[in-house]
């Protein structure tokens, strides 16, 4: 595998970090007056999303880490994967329960999301920032409350719960920001 | 769209931070001609460059003939040479260029003050770099603070007497990579990068007598342990400026020289030439005297609020 010096990093660079696939968030270069250069790095570990610091002396070089974002449908799940598809190659990814995390209860059959793809297979999945899902559980709406901010539970049809304003109806499409789990707006056909 | 204007050409600095540049310059050159100092300008391409082993010189080479040289990292060599030919207090603004130093606060081509006091020792230039700061900076106070004391305030250790296996294991715990084997500067280095300068707080704090083995051009002085007459000034924790009591003794700064480019090659770093003229000025008489290196552009980056180098220099490296 190719490696990194200190002084090809940048943000969203790949690397192996104690046997973890990193990606570079920040890097600053850091020199004592007459001394040795450092590069100060701040890395997120692609497997557990934690985020850590770590200081490199100028020159260093780290193992590259095989990691590539694609873009792919999702199509189906089988109860322990869910399965994508790149619509070019229609080469098809299973990914595990972990990869997929949170995201599974934002996605529906045909949503193209972003698998995150460590040695090939599928490490991350990532929602598009915003989906479009229908309400099949809410208490009935309050016609014309729009302004009082008040919330109540709805079900969307993936299964995920969230907040919407008390006009909400079963059968509507609402917008959601995946990122925040946070309702954005009704969606009119 | 034409290539012409998608490219960037503007510059990086507000034309209102140029003006504050050209304003700082000026008060700048009004504080040396008050106390009577001398402006002097020395070649930024010569025949040999610093032998320090963690900076690194441009070299250039014309393709037809084949002369060249180095562009300057400093001019303290020949600033040097000046003084030993009795040219009394100097100071000169000009660039310098260090090669790979490139971040927030480094840009290659950098501007620099330096100037030389025949008749002050390094406690009394610090006295005149808060003098000068005070002028720019409107800082009103400074602290002081050895070295050793820095380290044991804000690193809790002592950096004169600490095992090198300790050393290396403080700089592990603290995220240096390949800490457990770095040697006792690496060690040194990164802990007072990314422990005691961040720990100093706002204000102007100037750390002095550092070890030995960070002596550079500083003359040392003997006691237990024995220091260098260095020091650094920090702004708001950023490094702005490296004075030295002077190394004035020829045998002791050959020696240095030796030991300098002994290690370049140990560690297969480019070699540089002996810097043979500096040897000979201080054989024929380098006066006793204090010399301090500021950095132009983190000063004014400072007195403008500006967040990096970049914004206050016209054009940087990757603009240039």
């Amino acid at each position: 595998m190719a490696r990194y010096s200190t002084n090809e990093f940048k943000s969203g660079l790949k690397l192996m970090i104690d046997g973890d696939p990193c990606a570079i968030i920040e890097n600053e270069f850091v020199k004592p007056g007459k001394g040795q250069a450092f590069c100060r790095v701040k890395l997120r570990n692609l497997k557990n999303g934690r985020v850590m610091e770590r200081t490199y002396k100028s020159g260093e070089s780290m193992e590259a880490a095989d990691v590539v974002d694609l873009d792919l449908q999702y199509l189906y799940a089988d109860g322990e994967e869910c399965h994508f598809m790149d619509t070019n190659s229609y080469e098809q990814y299973a990914a595990s329960e972990a990869a997929v995390g949170d995201t599974r209860k934002w996605i529906k059959e045909e949503d193209m999301c972003i698998v995150t793809l460590w040695n090939g297979a599928p490490l991350a999945v990532a929602a598009p920032n915003f989906v479009e899902l229908e309400v099949t559980d809410t208490d009935p709406g309050l016609r014309g409350d729009t302004a009082s901010g008040a919330t109540k539970p709805a079900t969307v049809e993936t299964g995920a719960v969230i907040r919407v304003p008390l006009f909400v109806e079963i059968g509507e499409r609402l917008k959601i920001d995946t990122r925040t789990g946070e309702y954005v707006s009704r969606v009119k056909d | 769209m034409s290539e012409g204007l998608k490219l960037e050409w503007r510059p990086g600095a507000p034309v209102e931070t140029l003006q504050a540049r050209a304003r700082i310059l000026s008060r700048i050159r009004g504080f040396f001609s008050e106390r009577g100092m001398l402006e002097v300008e020395t070649p930024l391409l010569c025949g040999t460059t610093t032998s320090e082993l963690h900076i690194e010189s441009f070299s250039i080479q014309d393709r037809n003939s084949g002369a060249g040289g180095f562009l300057q990292t400093s001019p303290e060599s020949c600033m040097k040479r000046l003084l030993a030919a009795g040219s009394g207090p100097i100071y000169q603004i000009c660039k310098a260029f260090r090669v790979g130093e490139v971040g927030r606060l480094h840009n290659p081509e950098f501007s620099m003050l330096e100037w030389y006091r025949p008749d002050l020792g390094y406690q009394g230039l610090m006295d005149e770099v808060g003098d000068l700061l005070y002028l720019i900076l409107k800082l009103r106070s400074q602290r002081r603070i050895s070295y050793g004391e820095a380290f044991r305030r804000y690193a809790g250790i002592d950096p004169f007497r600490i095992s090198l296996a300790s050393l290396c294991r403080m700089a592990h715990e603290n995220g240096l990579s390949g800490g457990k084997e770095a040697d006792r500067e690496q060690c040194l280095g990164f802990l007072l990068s990314l422990q005691v300068q961040p720990a100093l707080g706002a204000g102007l704090t100037f750390i002095y007598d550092f070890p030995a083995s960070q002596a550079a051009m500083a003359r040392m002085r003997p006691g237990v342990p024995a220091v260098a007459e260095r020091f650094e000034a920090y702004v708001d924790g950023v490094e702005l400026a490296n004075g030295y009591g002077e190394l004035t003794d020829p045998l002791e700064q050959e020696a240095r020289l030796c030991a300098d480019l002994e290690r370049r090659a140990a560690i297969g770093i480019a070699p540089v030439p002996m810097d043979k003229k500096l040897l000979a000025a201080l054989r024929a008489g380098l006066p006793p005297c204090a010399g301090v290196a500021l950095g132009l552009d983190r000063l004014i980056m400072l007195a403008t609020g500006s967040a990096s180098l970049a914004s206050v220099l016209s054009f940087s490296s990757t603009q240039a």
